[in-house]
């Protein structure tokens, strides 16, 4: 049995280990406030942006555009948002299984697949993974500071290049979708070429002037469509990845605190056997005088 | 015939504005143009420039960065990059902001790939100063 000195020395180092738990919680519940803030604020501009598009594309002939028309089977960009760092419980994890099952279930959809990863975490797993191409890791993309604008626009304007120059027929985007603190909601969409909603039976579409042309319009916003989701996507992955940490330092906190009563237990058992004992050891040693 | 136009001022931000107004003016990339209640569909890239509304005899002016507006059932939505009301711009922020622009162009050929980022910088910060000075006087 461990002796009383030892269980109190675990007892302060579980005590320790707690506080920095429960300071993290704080921490990502703080900085989980300002993401989810800036996820609610940018939604009205992707999803107005979506609306537009959508009307676009319903007066518009697919093919019109090249970041609209398909080009068929050839290799595929999956672009992976994880986190920089870890102690967030499945998060890296999880979001990078999602990306490794989407690639094995639709190996037949494309020759190859490769992975531009934003984030460190995702590698760590995927370069562990037999058949899992990494092209490109981007590090302090979402998560670390705040996540601006420019950002999500540089990433955008990398994948449309990438698209453009033919490197890559098909991108596609995995990310964790922001739900609340408890749930994020793994995430797979097609970014290029774009699909726009179907018209749906009936809608009435309005005739649009176009200043200066409709072709000078769509390439003006096609591109600023794909800056935007990544944008977006990039807000909700930062935001998922607070309160995925802060769920995770909150039931460590939790298990401390119960390890803590566990150990106090064993010590004052430790220390009333002890008690115990040294009595018996007086009691006798008095006994044999007499 | 309504009354009213919808104006919808959207940054990937925040919902800068969301106002019934009567007259909008804004800067198109192929010129200024006029939006009042009624108007056709439309759909048109903006350049960086003033927009401004007119709500009553007031007139309002807000400095917007690069974007794209879509006027549809009397909603103008405007969808920009960045969008400050004349009443939110730091005066002294901006001057500084174009003072720098201003050095930075001075070193700088229009070869060179920087030039032209910095000449986009100078452009917007001249808007702001321009739309900040008129709020202010």
């Amino acid at each position: 049995m461990a002796s009383l000195k030892d269980i109190k020395k675990r007892i302060g180092t579980v005590k320790n280990t707690q506080q920095i738990t429960k300071a993290m919680k704080m921490v990502s519940a703080a900085k989980l406030r300002r993401a989810q803030d800036a996820v609610t604020a940018a939604r009205p501009y992707a999803d107005k942006m979506h609306d537009v598009l959508s009307s676009l594309a319903l007066r518009e002939d697919a093919d019109s555009h090249p970041l609209l028309s398909e080009r068929g089977k050839g290799k595929a960009l999956v672009v992976l948002i994880t986190g920089d760092r870890g102690l967030c419980g499945g998060f890296n994890t999880n979001i990078a299984k999602t990306a490794e099952r989407f690639i094995r279930a639709n190996k037949d959809g494309f020759e190859s697949y490769e992975i531009l990863i934003a984030g460190r975490k995702g590698s760590d797993y995927l370069k562990r993974r037999a058949g899992m191409v990494i092209t490109k890791v981007h590090e302090h993309l979402a998560g670390s500071g705040p996540v601006t604008y420019p950002i999500g626009a540089l990433l955008g304007q990398e994948v449309i290049e990438l698209y453009r120059s033919g490197e890559y027929d098909s991108v596609f985007l995995v990310y964790n979708a922001f739900q609340s603190a408890m749930t994020q909601v793994q995430t797979v969409t097609q970014l290029l070429p774009i699909m726009p909603k179907e018209a749906t039976e009936g809608e009435y579409v309005a005739e649009y002037l176009f200043e200066p042309n409709a072709r000078e319009v769509l390439d003006q916003i096609l591109p600023k469509h794909i800056e935007v989701q990544i944008f977006r996507s990039l807000l909700e992955s930062a935001a998922s990845e607070h309160g995925a940490r802060m769920t995770a330092m909150d039931s460590a906190s939790k298990n401390a605190s119960e390890m803590i009563g566990k150990l106090t237990l064993q010590y004052n058992r430790a220390r009333q056997a002890s008690i115990t004992k040294e009595l018996m050891e007086i009691i006798s040693g008095a006994e044999s005088i007499k | 015939m309504a009354e009213k136009l919808k104006l919808e001022l959207v940054t990937p931000y925040k919902r800068v504005l969301s106002e019934e107004v009567d007259e909008v003016t804004a800067p198109g990339s192929i010129g200024e143009f006029g939006v009042l209640p009624d108007h056709t569909s439309l759909l048109t890239t903006l350049k960086v420039g003033v927009l401004t509304y007119k709500k009553g005899n007031e007139s309002f002016q807000v400095a917007v960065n690069w974007g794209y507006v879509e006027v549809e059932d009397n909603v103008m939505t405007v969808l920009v990059e960045t969008a400050e009301p004349a009443d939110q711009i730091d005066m002294e922020r901006a001057k500084a902001a174009l003072a720098r622009a201003e050095e930075a162009l001075k070193g700088l050929t229009s070869e060179d790939k920087q030039f032209k980022i910095m000449e986009a910088a100078l452009e917007r910060a001249l808007i702001r100063v321009q739309v900040a000075g008129k709020t202010h006087h």
